[in-house]
């Protein structure tokens, strides 16, 4: 009698693709609000960003159910932190927080792809990119997603970032104005939705800054 | 290789003494269900059929039910776990009742709490083999939102499952507008079924639309659809290729 096997999988993935980039003062995190299965669209209008702490927001792509699940975990934690600590979490404190509660689920993942993007202790943008089990870096900028691969170069060419090797280490923050980097993402979406097609309906932008928060929106191909 | 069943904690799970205890597939299994919100609030269609694989055993399923005072469930896949989550809802609606404090679990809380059982059901890989459609009406706010047994969830001002995601939401995104009235919605509801009816194989021509207003829950009789086989090329159809059928 051979083993039963599952004819169905806990996993499935609903598209979408994040990116962010750090700016001197202020940091720029964007998402489609896309969210489909298989060949099918479920929604055109769904959203993938989500604002851990005063000066940290998080994007993530990838199974939705799973993605929610993360969120609602570290809005859980970053309470707990609240009324222990009396103050909110830093940017690179809630890094390293969602780095660890990734790894916790190393043996049965969170299929969440996530960059992480705020201001850091000093008011620098920071971002930080992740896989799915946890292991993450600081960088100038970052994509994940189903658009990543077709995002990833095309900011390289524009940001020139220097190398992660040399020594001293180089700033990877864009020297950019925060109006210069929002229309460069806005860019990258535009060309992303043109090839993938998980990629479009609307585009979010997340913009944080010393004078707090700001949301804009722009709308994608449809098909 | 699924990576995640070679652990310690899945080899207990995946054994066949614990096989006996998880669902592994769907037994008697309901097809799409469809909702729209209009202008006064939300209306879900689905039929009454309950197939047992190809055979269409059952013709009386009511797949559409209230759930306290202002949402309706609509649920397609197996009929059984459907049966538990309405005992697991008429649970949450009970003790929420008894507060006796005014308050009542409004579609939007109703849905989140679907979400987390559906969620944590197949986080325990022993999943409830559905997918929901969840409306309603509170305080003049309609919501409609529809969760897998994955937990993909979403809402929108329309949603379909199953079969219901590639027939009837294309034609959906074509016609639905903001304020349908009432008859609007339920012709447009019906276009949706009608195709569902003339593509979907395990679509029967017995259906129900529930209806959810500020003022309360109404599910209608169950009635037929008419259908039109008058094409020419169903009068026909071996023309251009004689012998074949």
């Amino acid at each position: 009698m051979t083993k039963q096997q599952a004819n169905w999988s806990p996993y499935d993935n609903n598209g979408g693709t994040c990116v962010a980039i750090a700016g001197a003062d202020y940091c720029v995190i964007a998402a489609d609000t896309r969210m489909s299965t298989g060949y099918s669209i479920l929604t055109r209008d769904y959203s993938k960003i989500s604002q851990l702490a005063d000066k940290s927001v998080m994007a993530s792509s990838g199974f939705q159910a799973d993605v929610r699940a993360l969120q609602k975990v570290l809005a859980a934690r970053h309470l707990i932190y609240q009324h222990q600590h009396n103050k909110q979490m830093s940017c690179p404190a809630m890094a390293q927080l969602l780095s660890n509660t990734l790894y916790y689920k190393r043996f049965f993942p969170y299929y969440a792809f996530n960059v992480l993007g705020g201001l850091d202790n000093e008011g620098k943008g920071c971002v930080f990119t992740y896989d799915a089990v946890g292991s993450y870096e600081r960088v100038g900028y970052s994509s994940q997603g189903s658009g990543a691969t077709l995002i990833t170069p095309f900011l390289d060419n524009q940001l020139k970032s220097p190398s992660p090797l040399l020594l001293p280490a180089k700033d990877a923050v864009t020297p950019l104005s925060e109006s210069e980097a929002i229309d460069l993402v806005k860019t990258c979406f535009a060309s992303a939705t043109e090839r993938d097609i998980y990629t479009g309906d609307k585009l979010e932008i997340v913009i944080l800054n010393a004078s707090g928060l700001r949301r804009e929106y722009m709308e994608l191909r449809k098909d | 290789m699924n990576l995640a069943d070679s652990t310690p904690a899945m080899n207990s799970l995946l054994g066949s003494e614990a096989d006996s205890q998880r669902t592994l597939y769907p037994y008697v299994t309901g097809t799409s269900v469809v909702g729209i919100k209009y202008k006064d609030g939300i209306l879900l269609a689905a039929d009454m059929g309950g197939s047992y694989g190809s055979t269409l055993r059952y013709k009386t399923v009511e797949r559409l039910k209230p759930v306290g005072k202002h949402s309706i469930i609509g649920a397609s896949g197996e009929i059984s776990d459907f049966q538990e989550i309405m005992r697991y809802l008429d649970e949450l609606i009970l003790y929420d009742n008894m507060w006796d404090d005014g308050n009542s679990l409004g579609p939007k809380e109703v849905h989140n709490y679907l979400t987390r059982v559906m969620y944590n059901r197949r986080n325990k890989f022993n999943p409830l083999w559905n997918s929901l459609v969840l409306g309603g009406v509170k305080n003049g706010q309609k919501y409609l939102g529809t969760v897998n047994m994955i937990g993909v969830h979403y809402e929108d001002n329309h949603v379909a499952t199953g079969f219901g995601n590639h027939l009837a939401r294309p034609i959906l995104r074509d016609e639905w507008h903001e304020n349908l009235t009432f008859e609007e919605g339920v012709k447009l509801l019906e276009k949706c079924m009608r195709v569902l009816l003339y593509r979907d194989r395990s679509a029967v021509n017995k259906l129900q639309i529930a209806k959810i207003t500020e003022a309360g829950v109404t599910i209608s009789q169950p009635y037929s659809l008419k259908t039109f086989w008058d094409f020419s090329a169903f009068k026909n159809p071996t023309v251009g290729a004689e012998g074949s059928w």
